[in-house]
């Protein structure tokens, strides 16, 4: 059996019309810990639901530690979340736990597992009754009763609070100490910062970027520098600049890396500017910046 | 936490069996109908209660031993009919849209341990209709059979159940959950009355008794009340109960594919 977790290879998937993921490929080493970043609608989920086995690329090969994930041997050493949405209502947090752990050879002790993730209080309690956080931190606790080798999580604290996300993480980082290879998706670049060591930014079903995290932070975490200009050509050439183009009341907008480098050059080159504006870049925009660059 | 991910096990037993985990299924989807009680105790107890206000009052029917066992045997074709395509039905439509179905999928295990563990609990809960009317038979009517009769009336109304079975999941994984609770319904209560589960078919009008000997509901009473009086099979039960089951097993194979193609190709 391979121990190569992750092995997508020149997938296409197609649903219709909509490519949603067009000649992807993409390995995942073990112990490795990815954070896939897009925007909504990216193929995150699409790309998800190919390695678990629920789906079937319609070119390409997708392997599970070197099995076609359909097969269900492939999946025993796979653990992935249910959406809390979709917990048995009727079932109790220790039934649904011994439920899901009963399908793999060495489930942790449902008592243990039930500890770790704070749950023990609840263990009586039927899933329906359950606060949205609640919910959320049995869905992990779900993917890992089985001792996977590879942990997949498809936006795990999306309506989650602070303290929440916080044990989750760190929940997280635990599992990927001790050898688990796990791969989370996010839209947000906050939740991707704070765990992945590798990001692969996914946008329109192409990988658009596959590198270390701080590689990536440089190349998305954009500013936005807005300004009225007398003379456009005078910005053509600034030196940091990854997107330019101009917004519905005719001001310019910079994407870059540096802004106080920016505006110390236009300084330099004594551009008339006014009504400067800086703030941050929204993903979408930074998405949008790394999409040119691809097709560059 | 240090605890649980310590306690890694690296080598690596194969899978659990499919016997193994049919059992788990069934286990917990008996749990997840008996919470919502409501859901099946109507289906279980309308036959018990159509046998109480409508044969026990009769007393032509209910003092006669061998009317009542057939007036008996007809309602317990019906609490088998019934709870099939509504548990099969209406069950199978609602899992399909809850998201944990697909997460079912992810687990390392096929779709036949759940398909098997969802037969069983469904056939449980068949076996379960069937008790209030026999208590009721047994205590308030002069019904009377032996146990030869007896058990072969249990175990055919099982049998005749499997169409049923096929044209609950049919109706499962075509429609949603609020058309399937409609169609169910819509399917059962003319099932019922044509194939002379609540009325014998003695009392048909002609056109409506040969129209009625082509329907799986009177070839499953025919099969069940003669077992129960030692009546002559018609010939025809047997086969027309045949017919119905090859064709809903093809009927529930495409729908079920339909729904893999549809959710998971």
């Amino acid at each position: 059996m391979s121990d190569i977790p992750i092995l997508v290879d020149h997938v296409t998937r197609r649903f219709g019309a909509t490519v949603a993921l067009d000649d992807v490929s993409l390995s995942v080493a073990p112990g490795q810990l990815v954070g896939l970043l897009g925007p909504n609608g990216a193929g995150k989920t699409t790309l998800l639901s190919l390695v678990e086995g629920l789906r079937r690329p319609d070119s390409g090969t997708v392997r599970l530690f070197g099995r076609d994930p359909r097969d269900a041997v492939a999946r025993v050493r796979l653990g992935t979340t249910p959406q809390e949405t979709g917990l048995p209502a009727s079932l109790k947090v220790r039934e649904v736990v011994e439920f899901v752990g009963a399908h793999y050879p060495h489930p942790i002790p449902t008592a243990e597992l039930l500890d770790t993730f704070g749950l023990t209080a609840l263990a009586g309690r039927q899933t329906g009754g359950m606060s949205g956080g609640e919910k959320r931190r049995l869905a992990v606790a779900l993917a890992v009763v089985g001792r996977p080798d590879l942990v997949l999580l498809d936006e795990p604290t999306t309506g989650l609070d602070v303290d929440a996300r916080r044990i989750l993480w760190d929940t997280l980082r635990a599992f990927h100490a001790a050898g688990t290879t796990v791969v989370v998706t996010s839209h947000y670049l906050e939740e991707i910062e704070a765990l992945a060591e590798r990001v692969v930014v996914v946008d329109h079903g192409h990988v658009l970027a596959d590198a270390p995290l701080p590689q990536i932070l440089g190349r998305v975490a954009l500013r936005r520098v807005t300004l009225a200009l007398e003379a456009p050509a005078a910005v053509v050439d600034l030196p940091g600049v990854v997107r330019r183009e101009t917004d519905t009341s005719g001001r310019h907008v910079l994407l870059t890396p540096d802004a106080d480098a920016v505006v110390r050059e236009l300084v330099r080159r004594d551009v008339a500017f006014r009504d400067l504006e800086v703030r941050t870049a929204t993903l979408e925009e930074a998405f949008l910046a790394l999409t040119r660059e691809v097709a560059a | 936490m240090t605890a649980v991910v310590a306690d890694r096990t690296p080598a690596r037993a194969p899978r659990i069996s499919g016997l193994r985990l049919s059992v788990v299924h069934f286990r917990y989807g008996f749990l997840e109908t008996i919470r919502v009680p409501m859901a099946v105790l109507g289906t279980m107890l309308f036959p018990g209660l159509a046998l109480l206000f409508f044969v026990v009052p009769q007393r032509v029917v209910a003092g006669d031993p061998v009317a009542a066992a057939a007036a008996t045997a007809q309602l317990a074709v019906f609490a088998v009919m019934s709870t099939s395509v509504f548990t099969y039905g209406i069950g199978v439509a609602e899992d399909r849209a809850q998201p944990f179905d697909p997460y079912l999928r992810t687990l390392p295990s096929g779709p036949w341990p759940r398909m098997a563990g969802r037969v069983l609990n469904g056939t449980v809960w068949s076996l379960l209709g069937l008790v209030p009317p026999i208590l009721i038979a047994a205590f308030l009517t002069e019904a009377s059979v032996t146990w030869g009769q007896f058990l072969a009336g249990v175990l055919l109304a099982m049998v005749s159940g499997v169409p049923f079975l096929l044209i609950g999941l049919t109706i499962g994984y075509l429609m949603s959950s609020k058309a399937a609770v409609a169609v169910a319904q819509v399917v059962v209560f003319p099932l019922a009355f044509a194939g002379g589960l609540f009325l014998p078919p003695e009392s048909f009008p002609g056109w409506l008794d040969t129209l009625s000997t082509y329907l799986p509901s009177r070839a499953a009473r025919d099969l069940v009340v003669s077992a129960v009086t030692g009546d002559a099979l018609p010939a025809t039960a047997l086969p027309v109960l045949a017919a119905w089951t090859v064709l809903f097993a093809v009927v529930t194979a495409y729908a079920y594919r339909r729904d893999e193609g549809r959710r998971f190709h």
